[in-house]
């Protein structure tokens, strides 16, 4: 029997973590969602990888992620605006990210930080981790799915299945999406008659900001304050992915994947799932506004999305079998030895 | 019954009976979700993915996909009609071990005092009551329960806790409640309950459901800590704290 073949994680960087769709069906008994933040980076990478477009895959925040093949070749692909690089006994050789690449044993890939965004996707062949209700994606509050339950570790060895060696050529997406600066839209409602009318008003033509209070809960805005016209409380009843919750101080806190089911504060507003990636990808600091539509525009809006992303994974290529990495070729520097000093892999770190 | 239809994005919509806590509203809730969950197993409502019933309302999750709002709003017109003569569910009863002991309780001589009578009258209350398990939220198997005796109503803490750990039991606003998870609240805390209330290895993962009802029965720290040890062996069934067994909606879904 050959030696198991694992995937080490060296470091997660700021959070990393297994997700998948997320574990639908059991919100009635107050368990979320959780899964990926952005559904469509999670089907490029699994794409890019040759998998099911759901499979599980590794989500990380804010690079930082250092992988290691171990007991053999494993076969990795990237979605997200990163910075790559890959390390072998001949050294580290940047890397262009959208792409798959096989490790072999020992080898590295490192994310070294995102170029835009917060959240890249890495599919891994052979990653099969068990579905808990359902699913395999990680809840930490409750320690569901991933591994134990928890955020990646340094030091943790994902094992992986056998299947699909060898895995043929790698593939590339080669115009990955770019960064959309448009409105984050939203839905108003369901509570927003508990405000005074000025509060949607200032919402939707004001501009927010994204607080340090970020992660796969939710994300704590600034800005204009939203007035109740009574107090800040309801009967508690369902919040959705996209909720935005106003508490009593009137700053907006919009809710994402692993979020509570159920709360207190009235929502003035839910932001759509086409945007809801795009939303959870702003940085602390980042300024943002929203623009409102109807739910039937939203539904509309989401056709599209899916439309464009059912395009986007249709235009992934095949990679020369020689290695020869195209996009590598025509984006960076044709003479051997010779680094662009301005490349985005060798601005410092931040 | 009057509702209303409120927008929850593109992907959900809620259709509320009412503002209030009242065992009324939440009979047509659950009759209205008991529906729904029939008609989807039998097929007549595609791109509907999952419902979440509260207090007073009932959130519906849909692919928009797969369907829409108008659509979706078509089909449950006549099942939203006939929810409201829902009558109560017929839930479950269970007893459940709680300690008022010690560290079990750290809010019990605040709460005492903040009310004006003595600790074993606020025992006495919240143990000498049958509660509704009106709905499941904010944390997996996170039961809001209610109502509480009158004289033990009480805000919230001014100051949530930041930690609140697993078992505790609750109390605040008319409800009582048992903390699944540790995690922040601003409840107080009255004591400990030793049994799990949520494993996902279980068919079922949470141990209650919408609609079950609850006494607590108080035991001494000693006596919790048995509890406990004998449970995480395995030794103990949960289930040895169910009264009577009508199936419940949470399993029939």
């Amino acid at each position: 029997m050959s030696p198991r073949t694992e995937l080490e994680i060296l470091s997660p960087g700021a959070f990393a973590s297994i997700q998948d769709g997320g574990r639908r069906g059991h919100r009635r008994i107050g368990v979320p969602w959780a899964g990926v933040l952005d559904r469509r980076l999670m089907r490029l990478a699994n794409a890019l990888a040759g998998r099911t477009e759901d499979a599980a895959v590794i989500e990380c925040f804010d690079g930082g992620l250092r992988l290691a093949a171990r007991g053999g070749a494993v076969k990795i692909a990237v979605a997200g605006d990163t910075v790559l690089e890959h390390e072998s006994s001949e050294g580290r050789r940047p890397l262009a990210p959208w792409r798959s690449v096989t490790l072999a044993d020992g080898e590295q890939l490192r994310i070294r930080k995102m170029d835009g965004g917060r959240i890249a996707m890495v599919a891994v062949v052979g990653l099969e981790p068990p579905a808990v209700m359902g699913s395999a994606s990680t809840y930490v509050r409750a320690g569901l799915g991933g591994v134990d339950g928890r955020a990646l570790a340094a030091g943790t060895r994902l094992a992986l299945t056998a299947d699909a060696e060898p895995w043929g050529s790698d593939r590339v997406l080669t115009q990955p999406p770019a960064a959309d600066p448009a409105p984050i839209r939203l839905v108003p409602g369901p509570q927003h008659d508990h405000f005074r009318p000025a509060a949607l008003e200032a919402l939707v033509g004001g501009e927010y900001r994204v607080t340090t209070e970020a992660d796969r809960m939710g994300i704590r805005l600034e800005g204009a304050t939203l007035e109740h016209t009574g107090a800040a409380e309801i009967v508690s009843d369902a919040t959705v992915p996209g909720s935005i919750q106003v508490p009593g101080a009137g700053q907006p806190i919009v809710l994402l994947a692993d979020a509570q089911t159920a709360g207190g504060y009235p929502k003035i507003a839910t932001v759509i799932s086409a945007d809801l990636g795009r939303l959870a990808a702003l940085r602390p600091g980042q300024a943002l506004r929203f623009a409102a539509v109807t739910a039937a525009e939203g539904a509309r809006i989401a056709r599209a999305a899916e439309a464009e992303t059912q395009a986007l994974i249709a235009s992934i290529r095949t990679l020369p079998p020689d290695g020869i990495d195209l996009v590598a070729l025509y984006t960076g520097n044709l003479v051997d030895g010779v680094v662009h000093a301005l490349a985005a892999e060798y601005r410092p770190l931040y | 019954m009057s509702f209303r239809v409120l927008d929850a994005g593109d992907a959900a919509l809620t259709i509320e009976f009412g503002s209030i806590i009242d065992p009324a509203l939440l009979a047509a809730v659950n009759a209205l979700d008991a529906a729904i969950v029939r008609l989807q197993q039998a097929g007549g409502l595609p791109g509907v993915t999952e419902t979440m019933p509260t207090f007073r309302s009932l959130t519906v999750f849909f692919d928009p996909l797969a369907t829409d709002r108008d659509a979706v709003l078509g089909v449950l017109q006549p099942l939203i009609a006939a929810a409201g003569q829902g009558s109560p569910a017929d839930g479950r009863h269970w007893r459940l071990p709680v300690c008022y002991e010690g560290e079990a309780a750290p809010d019990l001589a605040e709460v005492a005092q903040t009310l004006g009578i003595g600790t074993d009258e606020v025992i006495a209350l919240h143990s000498g009551t049958e509660y509704l398990v009106y709905m499941l939220g904010f944390l997996p198997g996170f039961p809001f329960m209610g109502d509480l005796p009158e004289r033990l109503r009480l805000p919230r803490r001014t100051q949530p806790r930041v930690r609140v750990p697993a078992g505790s039991v609750a109390i605040a606003t008319g409800l009582t409640a048992i903390y699944p998870w540790e995690s922040p609240g601003g409840w107080h805390l009255l004591g400990r309950c030793p049994v799990p209330l949520f494993d996902a290895r279980r068919a079922a993962p949470s141990l209650l459901a919408a609609g079950d009802r609850v006494r607590f029965v108080p035991v001494s720290a000693d006596e919790c800590r048995a509890l406990e040890a004998g449970l995480a062996s395995a030794d103990i069934d949960p289930l040895q704290w169910l009264d009577s067994t009508p199936s419940p909606a949470e399993n029939a879904a």
